[in-house]
């Protein structure tokens, strides 16, 4: 088996023009992830440019409400920028720096991996381009100005189904044409080895503060730990110092869109084949074909057909469990959080808020749930008004 | 079965590259032999796929036309198995990893032996992925075609060592697509490749003209067209068999100018 396996999944499924490229960063990760002067400044960066640690804060109100599980909440929104993404975007950049690149080019679904980005090619100096599907620039707009406010370029991207994936294939496409110079900051723990693993070390700060936090604040592990799942990057990042803690639940929530038993959906656990795209072998919305099918989500981070391989693996072995979620939950949660407990979560995070609401009751008053809110939900309100019939402008 | 050397046995070969079911099958169904008749010694037929990362926009769309009017594998091989007989010359497929993985790689390479494809080449699957249908090609007798870029460098020789039917070399970085020049120092290549092993070499991306054609000819055995001809396929639809079939002439003179001595 080849490099950068989850089980069976993961790989690495690119061009032969990309492999230098990719085994060039594999190596520099290998000696950056374990030199001090690197991890000091990166630690530097993440403390007082990010804020970091993030806030894990009891939420009462929704706790109270639901009447069953402690809640908390893992305010990643609360990060600069507005979401985990900057975690990763940061340390890619910097390590980019490290190589000696000058150029950084991302994809962006919500656009908020774009900014996480775009702010981090600002902070250290290098050129940036965004890909970004034509459809997520109408519906995430505002986005679009703060990537071009940061000084990056942004490319609507037209192929395809105008979305996340297409936006994924054009940087793909792009980084295969200018290698040299030029570093795939990729926003998901997806595509080809050392991808996947390297930005899961990117985001594992998260569940190792969750740790610390929950047992300066409770003693004890949490019973469960809720996350949304795109990619996801947010949802390794909250699971993995817990793989080895059998007796934390990790949840992860697939965007169901319109429901699994329609076209509309974007769950890949729920309704994907095995399959081999995008770098790497791992879960798919397909045909029978293996056509990757046009994928549909209200969430646009959410919007993409396939999982990273080591969700992949977690399913496969049991150690997480993945439910979907619908758009329709997912609009309920980011309104019941808002009304609750004052805080606005990305349309994203609120599928796990949504699978939160239906757990807690479930659960006795002495259990404790965490939720990764992986970002923040103002790039959301013109579209959540939209769903309800009100047009305001973005 | 037709082996795909022979493409390379008599002198420098042309292999033009088309899209299945672009516009429909019918016309790939007498784009193909007309192609040979005109001078192709080896054709790539491409299945297509919904997302193909390696593509320019050319191909990408050839793609996309092709999936819109309904095409599939089971169709494709149908269309081969229906043309194979009239040809003398080796049929590899080209498609994405994703195409071959779903449909099931022994199904799909044991069907694919049996109407009389000579090889596969997957653009998604590089050196350290070979393993994933290299057993399953060897079992049926069908050469996975490797691939070398201009960034391969130090790979080149671990790629080559273990190439089977010819090799594809990418001259040039990004996507396909047409290109007005190419930089690459093909001729390098190609040495250090017959260094380790005797094996056809090919050059493809970005070849549009007889003159380019004539020229990577001259540091390689073979001259792989795809943007090219699928550009005329676009503007032509179904009346495309008689430009592209000129156009393939024009292309395999090109070929065969480089056999002549240069002084």
């Amino acid at each position: 088996m080849s490099k950068g396996r989850f089980g069976i999944h993961g790989g690495q499924y690119i061009p032969e023009t990309l492999m230098n490229a990719v085994n060039e960063l594999e190596e520099a990760y290998r000696f950056y992830k374990n030199d001090p002067a690197f991890n000091a400044e990166l630690e530097e960066l993440l403390k007082n440019y990010v804020g970091r640690p993030s806030l894990l804060y009891y939420a009462e109100k929704m706790t109270k409400d639901l009447g069953g599980a402690k809640i908390y909440l893992k305010r990643e929104d609360l990060n600069h920028t507005g979401s985990h993404k900057i975690n990763n975007a940061l340390a890619q950049c910097l390590l980019a720096k490290k190589m000696g690149k000058t150029r950084v080019i991302a994809e962006t679904g919500a656009g908020q991996h774009g900014v996480a980005t775009a702010t981090a090619a600002a902070l250290l100096g290098l050129e940036c381009e965004v890909y970004m599907g034509r459809l997520d620039c109408e519906r995430q707009a505002l986005n679009v100005y703060r990537m071009r406010l940061l000084g990056t370029k942004v490319h609507p991207v037209d192929s395809g189904t105008a979305t996340l994936k297409d936006a994924v294939s054009e940087t793909f496409r792009e980084w295969v044409s200018r290698i040299d110079d030029t570093h795939y900051v990729l926003g998901s723990v997806m595509g080809p080895h050392p991808f996947p693993a390297m930005i899961r070390d990117f985001q594992a700060v998260i569940s190792k503060e969750i740790k610390q936090q929950m047992l300066e604040l409770e003693g004890r592990l949490p019973d469960a730990v809720i996350a949304c799942v795109g990619g996801g990057s947010n949802a390794i990042g909250a699971f993995y110092n817990f793989i080895e803690d059998k007796e934390v639940q990790l949840i992860g929530c697939e965007a169901a869109g319109r429901g699994v038993d329609t076209k509309e959906t974007a769950a890949t656990l729920s309704t994907g084949r095995l399959g081999i795209f995008h770098g790497m072998k791992s879960y798919f919305c397909q045909d029978e074909y293996g056509q990757i099918a046009p994928v549909y989500s209200i969430s646009a981070g959410l919007d993409y057909p396939g999982v990273g391989p080591e969700h992949a693996m977690l399913f496969d072995s049991g150690r997480a469990q993945y439910v979907p979620v619908t758009d329709d939950e997912a609009v309920e949660a980011f309104e019941y959080l808002s009304r609750v407990e004052g805080i606005i979560p990305a349309i994203e995070s609120a599928h796990a808020v949504a699978h939160a609401r239906k757990l807690a009751p479930t659960m006795s008053k002495d259990k404790i749930i965490v939720i990764n809110v992986s970002g923040r939900g103002d790039k959301d309100v013109a579209a959540i008004a939209r769903y309800r019939g009100e047009d305001i402008h973005d | 079965m037709i082996k795909i050397a022979d493409a390379f046995a008599k002198g420098k070969a042309f292999i033009p590259f088309i899209t299945c079911g672009d516009p429909d099958l019918e016309t790939t169904e007498k784009l193909i032999p007309a192609m040979a008749a005109a001078g192709a010694d080896l054709i790539e037929l491409g299945i297509p796929f919904s997302d193909p990362t390696a593509e320019g926009p050319v191909i990408q769309d050839a793609n996309l036309r092709a999936l819109s009017g309904g095409v599939t594998t089971d169709k494709i091989f149908d269309m081969v198995r229906r043309v194979r007989p009239q040809l003398s010359i080796p049929l590899v497929f080209m498609t994405y990893a994703n195409v071959i993985y779903s449909y099931g790689a022994d199904r799909f390479l044991k069907t694919a032996a049996e109407i009389g494809i000579s090889g596969i080449i997957v653009p998604d699957v590089p050196f350290e992925e070979k393993q994933e249908f290299e057993p399953i090609c060897q079992k049926y007798g069908i050469a996975q075609i490797s691939m070398i870029a201009p960034t391969s460098h130090d790979r080149i020789r671990a790629i080559a060592e273990q190439a089977n039917g010819f090799l594809y070399c990418v001259s040039s970085l990004g996507v396909t697509g047409t290109r007005t020049s190419i930089t690459t120092d093909i001729g390098g290549m190609v040495k250090l490749v017959k260094e380790v092993q005797d094996i056809p070499c090919a050059v493809g991306f970005g070849i549009s003209t007889p003159e380019q054609a004539e020229s990577m000819c001259r540091q390689a055995d073979g001259a792989i067209v795809g943007s090219a001809i699928v550009k005329l396929i676009a503007k032509y639809g179904r009346d495309c068999v008689k430009p592209v079939t000129e156009y393939v002439a024009s292309m395999k003179e090109g070929c065969r100018k480089a056999e002549t001595v240069c002084l």
